[in-house]
């Protein structure tokens, strides 16, 4: 699967509360979720993301609760991708858990900057920055997870198990 | 080559006699456990699965906790899909307003987490049971349905990380200062993906109370689970609680770890995290002059017998300082009962603290103590994110029950010893 979309760059330990603040996890309906996607930390990005824009964050991305509402309201808000330099790993599961693309390249998290175009092809793990030229390889998926996202999350897995 | 304990807990889960760091492993659970914010979503996607029955009612805990006394209409909303699907499917390890407490202090004070056992929740503190000898890490919620339908779940097993503790506490000093004096050293992601284990001779002078503290913030090291090698107090605490057998596992003797840290408790002083992250931790003594508005004591941290238990001694006979709201939050009902009881609820009330039915709150900014724009909180909790309490500008720093209390009565983060 390819993608392409402008880039909205965070920092370091990027944790779930800003990235959905518990005050709106009353809810767990991912349009009103999306609505306060980032808003602690950068309160114009709900209003701005436009559909296929990709994130990039730095180290260990979506630490903290294990609020699956986290990479739901990113999901919903049109992320199509998050790269990073590593993730909190329950983020990690919950992004592959529901089908949300990611990608660990610490280089392509160091080299991208806000705003530049970027192109992912997902299956190969394979990002250009159309803004610098600059390519990028990410860290490949054990097997088994590539067999989960194939399947479009845990769920679908599941259920090919025959529960 | 040997195992460490979390290798041999994940091996006996998935019928294995041997399991090595990086090897992803199918295991059985002897819980799965979700909370008013987490449930919901897990319920929906369950739901989506289609599965006719749980893989076994006795063995999912339901807790509304977070948001609990439900703070408005679309918290309720929120409970009630919970409490139909335990009706639905006969889960009866559902703890609502009554009997309920947080979570992660209510399910080993009723005995359904032992030693020995697997346990998942989605919430990112169920590291908490590793306390008692057990594995048991946060998910999310899609992790929570498919381990309901199919009392699975995939597990990558974790390189270890030894923590050996050694000397005695010295005043105020607990379970709180050592975790987040490690997290202070290691960073909040110095165990990203590993397994926390914590052993040597301080074990012997640290409470369940604080085993169950230290554990807890496994999580804001980024670890995948935290654990102590259980040993006479950890039977103590199990026996008469217990809901079914527990197994004592320990680590070999030539177990493989990615790496060994000495740490001599008996040179700590109590700690404090500064915002916005719990590693920035400092000791007390090098806080300066942080003025407070509000102090809270509760949580799946700190909201056990025993923190209320300091807290009280440390305001016994004191009033809080004017300008500061304190807010006490025992953990459970039964701590609750029991805080009355030996007559700390008087003396926290009598000291001017607002105490609390059993509830997260404050903790993630829900409700019960939400910071305004500008404001500064005390917490014995365990994060101190952006917005974590409440406005944006708001921030909370981490401390230890006995460092909180003392710094309601002072208006300022101090030691117990400087009122």
């Amino acid at each position: 699967m390819q993608i392409k979309g402008n880039v909205w760059k965070f920092g370091d330990n990027v944790d779930t509360d800003v990235i959905i603040p518990a005050r709106y996890l009353n809810t767990s309906d991912p349009i009103e979720l999306a609505r306060h996607c980032m808003e602690d930390i950068n309160a114009s990005f709900a209003a701005g993301v436009q559909p296929g824009d990709i994130l990039v964050g730095g180290d260990n991305f979506g630490c903290g609760s294990s609020r699956e509402h986290a990479p739901i309201a990113i999901q919903a808000a049109g992320v199509s991708c998050v790269i990073a330099k590593s993730f909190a790993r329950i983020f990690y599961r919950n992004a592959i858990n529901i089908g949300l693309p990611i990608l660990e390249s610490p280089e392509a998290a160091e080299g991208i900057n806000e705003n530049d175009e970027v192109e992912v092809i997902l299956d190969k793990g394979y990002i250009r920055n159309i803004t610098t030229g600059c390519e990028y390889t990410a860290q490949e998926f054990p097997l088994f997870m590539r067999d989960l996202i194939a399947a479009g999350g845990l769920i679908n897995y599941v259920k090919t198990k025959g529960y | 080559m040997g195992m460490t304990i979390t290798e041999k807990i994940l091996a006996a889960h998935a019928d294995k006699g041997v399991v090595r760091p990086g090897e992803l492993i199918n295991a059985g659970v002897d819980l799965v456990l979700g909370n008013d914010i987490t449930a919901p979503v897990a319920i929906k996607a369950f739901e989506k699965i289609g599965a006719e029955r749980v893989f076994d009612r006795d063995k999912i805990a339901l807790v509304p906790d977070h948001f609990t006394p439900n703070k408005d209409i679309k918290a309720a909303e929120q409970v009630k899909i919970m409490r139909r699907f335990a009706e639905a499917y006969g889960i009866k390890n559902f703890f609502e307003i009554g009997c309920m407490g947080i979570e992660h202090t209510l399910l080993p004070d009723k005995g359904l987490v032992v030693a020995g056992d697997l346990v998942i929740g989605a919430d990112s503190h169920t590291c908490t049971y590793g306390a008692l000898g057990a594995f048991s890490t946060g998910m999310g919620s899609t992790d929570m349905a498919a381990a309901m339908a199919t009392g699975e779940c995939w597990i990558k097993v974790p390189e270890s990380m030894k923590f050996v503790c050694t000397g005695r506490p010295g005043k105020w000093v607990s379970g709180k200062d050592l975790i987040l004096y490690i997290i202070g050293m290691i960073g909040v992601d110095g165990a990203l993906y590993r397994a926390m284990e914590f052993t040597g001779d301080t074990f012997d002078y640290m409470t369940m109370a604080d085993r169950f503290t230290i554990c807890n913030m496994a999580i804001e090291a980024g670890g995948k689970n935290g654990i102590i090698p259980p040993d006479q107090q950890t039977v103590d605490y199990m026996t008469g609680r217990a809901k079914h057998d527990f197994i004592l596992y320990v680590s070999d003797n030539d177990a493989i770890y990615h790496s060994i840290h000495n740490i001599d408790v008996s040179a700590l002083e109590p700690m404090v995290a500064f915002p916005h992250l719990p590693e920035n931790a400092r000791p007390v003594s090098q806080a300066g002059d942080v003025s407070i508005d509000q102090a809270v004591i509760g949580s799946c941290t700190n909201g056990r017998i025993e923190d209320l238990r300091i807290a009280a001694k440390v305001l016994k006979g004191r009033k809080v300082n004017k300008k500061v709201r304190l807010i006490v939050i025992p953990g459970t009902q039964e701590i609750y009962l029991q805080a009355i009881r030996e007559g700390l609820a008087e003396t926290l009330v009598e000291a001017g603290a607002a105490f609390s039915t059993p509830t997260c709150g404050p903790c993630l900014g829900g409700h019960m103590g939400i910071l305004a724009g500008g404001e500064r909180a005390i917490a014995t909790t365990n994060r101190n994110f952006v917005g974590r309490m409440g406005h944006p500008q708001s921030e909370v720093y981490l401390s230890n029950p006995a460092v909180a209390a003392a710094s309601a009565v002072a208006g300022r983060i101090v030691s117990p010893d400087e009122i």
